[in-house]
């Protein structure tokens, strides 16, 4: 099938099967790596990116659903010398370690941060309740999305 | 201090790769042309293998070959091995099954590959996976570890499917202790099974250049040479010097990629048959089912004590579960990671253990974070806090009672062990501060009030880190050195470029190992870079795991860096017509004693390169330096966890509202980066006491077969912690550095279950203390 979609700014119309998924245009199309895959249930969240500025998982959107749509990668927020606050403050409080949730992660606590209010400990806690992360215990993760939330 | 230098928290340099998404992972990289593996894994835990007919999977479009085990066999594909020869009691050796990659005659846990479908596509090479016809002969399969040695007979080789019945300790004076105690507590305790997932799963290409015979695998390896060394001296894929191993960045291991497995195996042989790169990446599934699990022990233990809390002897009989085959080194984890870890930081002086390894037809078990350190801990330390309150003594008065001083360093332990240094009391003291122990108990009412159960629990951990020396290991039936190599390279206009042995998958090593070497030559932080992971750049080298990375690799960096200074010094002093002795190095300047001349860094090292006035008949031209290290002793990091939860009495919702840890691991060179291994490590020992468990049902189907199953510890299950640091520096490694990387996993299940323990009022509860745990405890108390 056809599909036009807009990544990180760039349109690209592209043809692919009918069950490709969102996440293997990213990483097989367009060779942007940096959206990983580290599960089969839509579970993890390695895979978050924004579709017109909201989360989604990208692994369990299918490439016809993203016909359209805006898209942006955590390639598309920031580059080493212009980062995001959301990628300085994990950065300034060591919220990643073997960097692998790291990009579905930030994704995920950019939307957070935009989309609400009031924003706590406990709510940072519960808003990334679909990311996982075995390296850091969430310790500094919830520091740097406090951090961000105060920078953005 | 320096900004930069040995105790400043630098940020890490690798995280500007990471956060914008331009890391480079094994998945991430592809190669020209390369093909998909898809392997075939037995739905059965134990079966005959019978005919495999792959005639429907090779019409498939784009599948290129099917590959069987008689496949790899015919071809002289080796089995893979285990590295560790452990010896039985009576002296004989442990029972080591045929572990081919993939699966010949027989399967014997569910996932265990017996074939591998390679496509042209991902999606073709499932597809023709999905066609392949098998004939499996269901046999009844062994599956729970305390009734194995009563179970089907596996293997021929291993009557009652026992691998080994070792022990360490004096039998005797262990029963004698228990014969004069006053008191006696025992548990029966069983350290549940879990699955180690990094969030990266693991994954593998192979690749063969047919004009030089040279293999390459990129592969999310803890580490490369060993995986080289394996596929090259037992498996056999290919010579040393033939094969290349690049493990570029890996995303955690947590020790599930120490190990070497059946498919970085079959992949590379895989692309020498067809001569073209062949690319596998486990899915989430495969992760839970062909990943090395670990812990699962089941376990009776008992400690004499007088009446007055001196502990006398502490006696423990293991079922240690190895899975269906001996992983890499398996076979250590329960006895020298372990049984050697029982006197913990206490000085009980007679310490008995037997430890029994059975085969069962579940996924291989082996090193995960920890490994036998936190399966002793807590075999330890729920002995200790159970006999405090036997006793009616309080928890931390029973162990000062019994602490190791640090006068009696060098400590020799009851189990083969000697205690370079440690300060036990200083640690808990400013455990006790941090926690407000003082506090507790009006804490404990004030919850009451609110309906809820508050408990308190600690855990006084010792480990043993940095394995070593290699003599020692050696003589115990390691099957490598356990030494560390580094290279240091100083560049032609001083830059340096340091090449270890060691492998960073998320520990920052090449923000630590630059801190170190740029304190040491007095050089800019960024003017050295770290290289690691490639077995084309640097010597062998043993890899990351048992936190040796920085005590180990760290300590032979130290010692590379040394010899460029001697060297530089020899080259000043024939510039400055002196001997070596009259040139002081500090901070990154030569000087001549008692006088003004001085030569920077850089300038020596330009004069290596460029040797105008250079004494070429004493000296090479160059600088640049390697060092292999091999440590005098284990490191031993300890340290004091507390744990304060609090249970809703109506429904068994269980929260931990505090939890403190202070670990002593000697110097801290960077301690934002130490922090941060604390934290993931307690919340993996978190994870293991309140949610994770790898459970197989009585058939040898694995239940906790995904994240919908399997509970891993999210932002919400866990609190913000309190860390902090005492220091005793390591008496033997030139940083007087001990080690991080486990600590947290070590330390935090028992201060957990023992807090649990506390708040229902119960003496003995299974892992993980689910709030359904919780509540059928209240339910019964």
């Amino acid at each position: 099938m056809e599909v036009t979609l807009t990544v990180n700014g760039t349109a690209h119309a592209l043809d692919v099967p009918d069950n490709m998924l969102l996440v293997e245009v990213l990483r097989e199309r367009l060779r942007l790596t940096g959206t990983h895959v580290g599960c089969d249930t839509s579970q993890c969240g390695a895979c978050v990116v924004h579709m017109d500025g909201r989360a989604v998982k990208s692994c369990t959107v299918l490439a016809g659903q993203a016909d359209g749509a805006d898209v942006t990668t955590i390639e598309g927020i920031g580059a080493p010398d212009d980062l995001h606050p959301m990628q300085a403050a994990f950065r300034e409080c060591h919220a990643l370690q073997c960097g692998f949730c790291t990009p579905g992660m930030i994704m995920a606590a950019i939307d957070l941060v935009n989309t609400s209010e009031q924003l706590d400990e406990q709510a940072v806690r519960e808003g990334l309740e679909g990311n996982l992360c075995r390296c850091t215990g969430y310790h500094n993760i919830v520091r740097a999305v406090l951090a961000a939330r105060d920078a953005m | 201090m320096s900004e930069t230098g040995i105790g400043a928290s630098v940020k890490r340099r690798e995280d500007l790769r990471f956060i914008t998404g331009a890391g480079r992972y094994t998945d991430d990289i592809d190669q020209p042309g390369q093909a998909y593996a898809v392997f075939l894994r037995s739905p059965h835990a134990r079966a005959a293998i019978g005919s495999i007919d792959a005639s429907a999977a090779l019409q498939v479009p784009g599948v290129l070959a099917v590959y069987t085990g008689q496949d790899l066999a015919a071809d002289g594909i080796g089995d893979l091995p285990c590295g560790w020869m452990v010896k039985s009691k009576d002296g004989s050796d442990m029972i080591q099954p045929p572990h081919p990659p993939i699966a010949v005659e027989r399967v014997n846990y569910v996932g265990e590959p017996y074939g591998l479908v390679v496509a042209e596509t991902l999606q073709a090479a499932r597809d023709g996976a999905e066609a392949v016809a098998v004939d499996f002969d269901a046999l009844p399969a062994v599956v729970d570890p305390a009734s194995a040695m009563q179970g089907d007979q596996l293997y021929a080789q291993a009557p009652n499917n026992r691998c080994y019945d070792w022990e360490l300790g004096d039998q005797a004076a262990t029963d004698a202790a228990f014969a004069r105690a006053d008191h006696v507590t025992s548990l029966d305790i069983v350290n549940n099974r879990l699955i180690p997932n990094a969030m990266e799963p693991r994954a593998a290409t192979g690749c063969f250049d047919a004009a030089s015979g040279d293999y390459t695998l990129y592969t999310t390896s803890q580490n490369p040479h060993l995986a080289r060394l394996v596929m090259a001296a037992f498996v056999q894929v290919a010579p040393e010097s033939k094969l290349r191993v690049v493990s570029p960045d890996v995303g955690g291991g947590f020790g599930s990629k120490i190990f070497v497995y059946a498919e970085e195996t079959a992949v590379t042989w895989a692309a020498g048959k067809l001569r073209r790169p062949v690319k596998w990446r486990a899915e989430r599934a495969e992760s839970f089912l062909a990943d090395a699990h670990g812990r699962d022990h089941v376990t009776k233990a008992e400690l004499a004590l007088a009446a007055d809390g001196e502990m006398l002897g502490l006696r423990v009989s293991t079922i240690a579960n190895m899975g269906a085959y001996l992983s890499t080194f398996a076979s250590s984890v329960p006895t020298y990671l372990y049984g050697t870890l029982l006197a913990g930081q206490y000085k009980t002086p007679a310490v008995y253990v037997g430890v029994q390894a059975v085969f069962t037809n579940t996924s291989p078990v082996d090193a995960y974070r920890g490994a036998g350190r936190p399966e002793a801990t807590y075999v330890v330390e729920r002995l200790v806090e159970t006999a405090a309150r036997e006793l009616k003594m309080d928890p931390t008065a029973l162990r000062r009672r019994n602490f190791i001083q640090p006068a009696d360093f060098p400590y020799e332990t009851p189990v083969a062990l000697v205690y370079d240094t440690g300060d036990y009391e200083a640690s808990l003291n400013r455990a006790l501060e941090h926690v407000d122990y003082a506090g507790f108990a009006a804490r404990r009412d004030a919850a009451q009030a609110r309906g809820k159960r508050r408990g308190i629990g600690f855990s006084c951990y010792i480990e043993a880190c940095g394995l070593a020396p290699s003599q020692v290991a050696l003589s115990l039936g390691a099957g490598v050195g356990l030494f560390e190599s580094a290279e240091v390279r100083v560049n032609v206009t001083g830059s340096v470029t340091v090449i270890t042995g060691a492998h960073s998958h998320g520990q920052g090593h090449e923000t630590t190992f630059a801190q170190i070497v740029s304190e040491r030559l007095g050089i800019p932080f960024d003017s050295v870079e770290v290289a690691h992971g490639d077995t084309s750049r640097g010597d062998y080298g043993l890899g990351t795991y048992g936190s040796r990375s920085l005590a180990v690799g760290g300590s032979a960096i130290v010692k590379a860096s040394d010899k460029i200074i001697a060297k530089g010094k020899k080259i000043v002093a024939h510039a400055f017509e002196t001997t070596d002795e009259q040139i002081d190095f500090t901070e990154g300047v030569f000087a001549e004693r008692d006088s003004n001349r001085s030569m920077t860094f850089g300038e020596v090292a330009f004069a290596a390169y460029v040797p105008a006035n250079f004494p070429l008949d004493e000296l090479e031209p160059g600088l640049s330096e390697k060092a292999f290290y091999d440590p005098g002793n284990f490191t031993y990091p300890a340290g004091a966890h507390v744990c304060e939860v609090e249970v809703d009495a109506e429904t068994g919702v269980l929260e931990i509202v505090k939890f403190v840890a202070v670990d002593d691991f000697g110097h801290v060179i960077n301690p934002m980066i130490v922090a941060g291994q604390v934290h993931g490590g307690l919340c993996q020992g978190i994870g293991q006491a309140l949610c994770e468990h790898g459970v197989y049902d009585a058939s040898g189907q694995l239940v906790t077969g995904s994240f919908l199953d399997y509970c891993m510890p999210r932002a919400d299950d866990v609190p913000s912690f309190v860390v902090d640091t005492t220091v005793t520096p390591c008496t033997h490694n030139p940083l007087g550095v001990k080690g991080c990387g486990e600590a947290g996993a070590i330390g935090a299940t028992a201060a957990v279950m023992n807090a649990v323990t506390d708040a229902l009022g119960v003496k003995e509860l299974a892992m993980p203390a689910r709030s359904e745990v919780v509540w059928r405890a209240l339910s019964a108390a």
